[in-house]
């Protein structure tokens, strides 16, 4: 029997399953940062954990609430200072896959975290862009994760903090960038992939119980769909033991909502 | 020569209306007994560097201090939006905001050119991304051997750093441990620089011949606070207090609660309030 599973957890696991043993993963907090440990703590018990506060090789035992909680540095092999880490290791071209998400994304995956409205005069003032412009074009690939509304996904976004496949085809290329860019697209309704020409975001993948009309609703321009949709494997029995276990001790540490 | 002072003594020394000032720290080690002397003092004008702003410039911020933020990421990590800086920059609160945003690849390379006495900063970066347009000090350089394209920021020009640390010794030799951020880079990088630490020792026995040493003579003023990290924290000391960051998103999301926490816990407070933050060790 299948055990119930939140949108959220769909979500997170998906993201983890996309990870590999040989990844080097630069990771951020939230989603990416429970997909990751959960994947170490499945199938890639040697994926290499980075997170920009300097912590190399890092086994958090609980999510971090910051990029730099206590946790991750006295669980990690070492800790470099953050110009070595921005410079040596992502910059040097050492990180497999790197994790974003946004406020906006639209159909070639550029992501804003920056503002919504005008730069100068927002009706939103988001955080910013923090380390995405350069692991957007730095890491070899890139893995998005979001939850999945008209509002996140829209026709264009107010600000282009990071660069994903640009205006599409081969604007990364025009650009002086060598590396894949977004490749997986995961939300709490379906994957997405590029298409391998057009760049443009299509759905390759329907969590279970969603259909095609949901996304569509969800998705603030037309969204395609591959020709081969299918379901995307529910959560099995030890992702989500893990995983509700992983949010309980962060819970627990953080006291209060993890 | 480090000079060993009060809390007080060592800002109204080293930090001047109007000054370029960054309290560093990447989420570790963040100097919030230093900031609410500064608040304290009535500091105005002052141009604020920091990668990440953190509730520490959300503070300073709110109480008038600032006049210009330059910054790679403005939220409160993990829970959400800084408030006070929103409501600055968006409704001029308490007063006008100015802002020059980066990324964090640029602020980190901005810090390291500045250490090394150079004028700007390059590397790979900003590609197909939107900050150059808004942000007119983002250049452009060809690489000489390359001919690749590559960008450029001006390194970050300090009049003082402001910092905490594990310890120093008698000399003002200062350790910092675990998460160091860009806290080297910036007391190299400016012209006075005060050190907030956890205790002052005889012997500073750093761990390894590779520790992270500040040299006393690089260091302007010494001052010991204990728990002056509080609610970020100090490796080897107190844990980060996450259940009041989450708190501050509540505190600081209105004008009124804001004052009222600043009057009650900063304004009619002095640094040895932070103490009781070290004693709760783990």
């Amino acid at each position: 029997m299948r055990q119930p599973f939140t949108p959220n957890e769909m979500m997170t696991v998906a993201a983890a399953r996309a990870l590999t043993n040989d990844d080097v993963c630069f990771v951020g907090i939230g989603a990416p940062s429970a997909a990751c440990n959960l994947a170490r703590q499945t199938h890639a018990p040697d994926i290499v954990l980075i997170y920009e506060s300097g912590t190399l090789e890092t086994r958090p035992n609980v999510l971090p609430l910051s990029i730099g909680d206590g946790e991750l540095c006295e669980t990690a092999l070492t800790t470099v200072s953050v110009p070595e880490m921005f410079r040596y290791w992502l910059q040097g071209g050492r990180i497999t896959t790197g994790f974003l998400g946004g406020a906006q994304i639209d159909r070639f995956a550029n992501l804003n975290t920056t503002v919504v409205g005008p730069y100068e005069k927002p009706s939103v003032r988001l955080p910013g862009g923090g380390g995405a412009p350069e692991i957007a074009t730095s890491c070899g690939q890139i893995f998005i994760t979001m939850a999945h509304s008209k509002r996140a996904f829209v026709e264009k976004i107010d600000f282009f903090t990071s660069l994903g496949h640009g205006e599409g085809g081969d604007s990364r290329k025009k650009l002086g960038v060598t590396t894949k860019g977004p490749t997986k697209v995961m939300t709490d309704l379906c994957v997405m992939e590029p298409d391998e020409k057009t760049k443009e975001l299509t759905v390759v993948s329907l969590h279970p119980g969603i259909t095609k009309e949901q996304v569509s609703a969800a998705t603030g321009w037309q969204i395609k769909f591959a020709t081969n949709v299918i379901e995307t494997p529910a959560p099995n029995e030890t992702e989500l033991k893990v995983l509700r276990e992983l949010h309980a001790r962060t819970k627990a540490a953080h006291g209060g909502n993890a | 020569m480090a000079q060993f002072l009060k809390l007080s003594e060592a800002i109204e020394a080293n930090v001047k209306d109007g000054d370029a000032v960054a309290m560093e720290g990447f989420t570790h080690l963040i100097p919030f007994a230093a900031g609410h002397e500064i608040i304290r003092q009535k500091r105005k004008r002052l141009s604020l560097i920091r990668m990440t702003p953190d509730l520490i410039y959300d503070q300073l911020i709110g109480m008038g201090c600032a006049e210009r933020m330059t910054f790679s990421w403005g939220g409160n990590p993990g829970v959400g939006s800084l408030h006070r800086f929103r409501d600055a920059y968006q409704n001029g609160w308490p007063n006008k905001l100015e802002i020059v945003e980066h990324s964090h690849a640029a602020m980190a390379n901005a810090y390291d050119a500045a250490a090394a006495g150079l004028p700007f900063a390059v590397f790979r970066g900003y590609r197909g991304a939107e900050l150059p347009r808004v942000n007119p000090s983002i250049k452009e350089v060809i690489c000489p051997y390359t001919g690749e394209k590559l960008a450029t920021v001006p390194a970050v020009k300090l009049d003082v750093a402001i910092i905490h640390a594990q310890k120093a010794d008698r000399k003002g030799n200062v350790l910092l441990e675990g998460i160091v951020g860009v806290q080297k880079e910036a007391v190299l990088a400016a012209k006075r620089s005060v050190v907030t630490v956890e205790e002052i020792v005889d012997e500073l026995n750093p761990p390894s011949p590779n520790s992270v040493v500040l040299p006393g003579w690089t260091v302007k003023a010494v001052v010991a606070v204990p728990g002056g990290a509080h609610p970020s924290y100090t490796h080897g000391y107190y844990k980060r207090d996450n259940a009041f960051y989450k708190a501050w998103d509540d505190i600081a999301r209105e004008r009124d609660t804001f004052t009222a926490w600043m009057d009650e816990n900063v304004l009619r407070k002095g640094p040895e309030a932070f103490a009781h933050h070290a004693k709760k060790a783990a």
